[in-house]
């Protein structure tokens, strides 16, 4: 390899310099492959972060030139009833959607962890509600819950348990979040059971006999034997699962849009109301930043969380 | 798991009934699509009839989707959207992978950082700038305005997927072709590309999926008929004010995911592995 590139830069002034072989250095290398992708970034993620930064400090009504405000908006948020009950609802969402799909996904993961027939089909299926586009299952739901023909209305008042017409399953305060919070866990369940049985099958079976031996029944085994296992698995499934179920914004687009009256407003559907539908870019991106704080605690933990085990 | 074969009773109420459960949570609101869809309007809208079945098919709903909105089109718009952003975060995902994979560079700490940044940005975060952003370059209403931001959301995964794939390729291969004489990029290219087929495919799928599932963007940059998504054009143009044509909704509901579902179907198991890569391995 040397031999020819000496011979070929013999006429240079700079005999030992080869252009190719500059390509070749680690660090040239590296770079070149990684500046478009990460120029890319930084125009399309980065740039925006900051602009957002920068509009949120300034009164910007849609097709207008803004003017600077400082941190009104933010204390014009401070102020806002609507804004606090966003924050308790994001907050009540997130927490109990999470919760379910923890205890549900690791209770199906271990159910799918035995050997039975057609185990993969059923794993395909049972992964269906999180690969279909949400917009279209959520539509689906909302016809389920549809205020005169939801299906669950008509299949309890038929069998005698409640009277018709039956509850408003989006029309109710309370009923409203339950019911997101229904939807929500029925397209992430299947995220966290295939991943925790994924998890599930990394342990050796050798511990169980090992723990069997030793006395431990059922509860036992799980209790100090998948579970101490399962915990790194769990917890990064469920800092992902708790940044995107905070920041939701489809699926309560679609089933409620917030409504009955802010009961089921969410960080995102509301800064959504205000940039898009009320034209107030900076308040709105004011509203969204207000996700940072609480979500920069929790990527720090992951990040404190995940240093150790680095391999 | 071994031990325990304590006859019909337990298994079923151990296996069989949470897995039957699951099943029908699970599988009930595509049921109710197909259901809905192939009702005609006078069935679907009775207190009269059982609902659970169709009494009467019809393919209505269908034919009016086809003929009287944009779906087909909408369906296209989806489909480039998907391969177009697919295809940059596979390109960009490699490109960022490879090196942080292989190569000890001044810089990889930041980069992996970038990275790991860009994943964990949700959407509602950069929608109001990234809106005003697109406005000012003129790309409203245009496919290139969710082309050139589906990939942000793809990439970061696309490249941590990748980089994991990469690390298996044993370096002695690598080593011995770079003795031979070739460089980097060919090695990359003819070496290391050919052995990781398994981690595209995978990151691919996911990406493909992802980008057939955003509606935000879509929603926010796409705002005539021509240039729709499925999902934006089903709920701004299938909704007319306080009307829900249902019947119409339905279809569109289980035709737009009837695609995703048999790509995913033909790929499970790749969709599996990119799913879980980054939570086990981590």
């Amino acid at each position: 390899m040397t031999a020819p590139s000496l011979a070929t830069a013999l006429p240079h002034r700079r005999p030992t310099f080869s252009f190719g072989r500059w390509l070749e250095r680690p660090d040239v290398f590296s770079w070149l492959m990684v500046a478009p992708p990460i120029l890319f970034l930084v125009a399309l993620v980065g740039y925006p972060f900051f602009y957002g930064i920068w509009l949120s400090l300034m009164d910007r009504p849609v097709a207008s030139e803004g003017t600077f405000v400082g941190f009104a908006n933010y204390i014009a948020d401070f102020h806002n009833p609507v804004f606090w009950q966003v924050v308790t609802n994001t907050f009540v969402y997130t927490l109990v959607a999470t919760l379910l799909k923890m205890v549900g996904g690791l209770g199906l993961a271990l159910v799918m962890n035995q050997d039975f027939k057609f185990k993969n089909l059923i794993r395909a299926l049972l992964l269906l509600p999180f690969i279909v586009p949400t917009v279209l299952s959520t539509i689906a739901w909302q016809w389920i819950l549809d205020p005169a023909f939801s299906v669950i209305n008509w299949t309890l008042v038929h069998s005698g348990l409640i009277d018709p017409p039956g509850p408003s399953w989006l029309g109710n305060p309370h009923l409203a979040m339950i019911s997101l919070i229904v939807v929500n866990t029925w397209r992430g369940l299947p995220f966290y059971a295939i991943t925790l049985l994924a998890g599930l099958q990394t342990i050796s079976p050798e511990l169980y006999e090992a723990a069997t031996i030793d006395g431990a029944g059922t509860w036992g085994r799980f209790r100090y034997v998948t579970l101490p296992l399962m915990k790194p698995v769990i917890f990064i499934v469920t800092m992902f699962s708790v940044i995107f179920t905070f920041a939701d914004f489809q699926l309560i687009y679609v089933l409620t849009h917030g409504g009955p009256a802010n009961a089921t407003q969410v960080f995102a559907t509301y800064a959504f109301d205000i940039a898009m539908g009320g034209g107030q870019l900076g308040q709105g991106a004011a509203i969204a930043l207000t996700m940072v704080p609480p979500l920069a605690l929790l990527i720090l933990a992951m990040a404190i969380y995940l240093r150790p085990s680095k391999t | 798991m071994t031990v325990e074969n304590r006859g019909f009773p337990t298994r079923f109420l151990k296996l069989w009934l949470p897995l039957g459960v699951s099943l029908i949570f699970a599988l009930f609101p595509f049921y109710w699509m197909a259901v809905t869809s192939l009702k005609s309007n006078q069935e679907l809208y009775s207190r009269k009839v059982m609902p659970l079945v169709v009494h009467n098919p019809t393919l209505k709903h269908y034919v009016d989707l086809i003929s009287d909105t944009g779906f087909l089109l909408w369906t296209w718009n989806t489909f480039v959207v998907a391969v177009v952003s697919t295809a940059i975060s596979l390109l960009f995902g490699a490109m960022l992978a490879y090196p942080l994979a292989r190569i000890r560079f001044a810089g990889a700490a930041l980069v992996s950082f970038a990275i790991a940044a860009t994943y964990l940005v949700p959407q509602p975060l950069l929608f109001v700038p990234l809106a005003d952003i697109i406005n000012s370059l003129d790309l409203g209403d245009t496919l290139t305005s969710v082309i050139l931001t589906y990939p942000t959301l793809l990439v970061p995964f696309c490249a941590w997927l990748l980089l994991g794939y990469f690390r298996t390729v044993p370096s002695e291969l690598e080593d011995a072709a770079r003795i031979d004489g070739a460089s980097r990029l060919q090695t990359l290219i003819k070496i290391v590309l050919p052995l990781c087929g398994p981690g595209f495919i995978s990151a691919g799928i996911f990406a493909f999926t992802l980008a057939q599932n955003e509606f935000l963007y879509a929603l926010i940059f796409l705002t005539k008929t021509e240039v729709r998504t499925v999902p934006v054009g089903a709920i701004a143009e299938l909704v007319k004010g306080d009307v829900f044509y249902w019947g119409q909704l339905m279809a569109a509901a289980l035709l737009g995911s009837i695609p995703v579902a048999i790509i995913y179907s033909f790929f499970v198991e790749h969709y599996v592995a990119g799913l879980t890569a980054g939570s086990v391995k981590g």
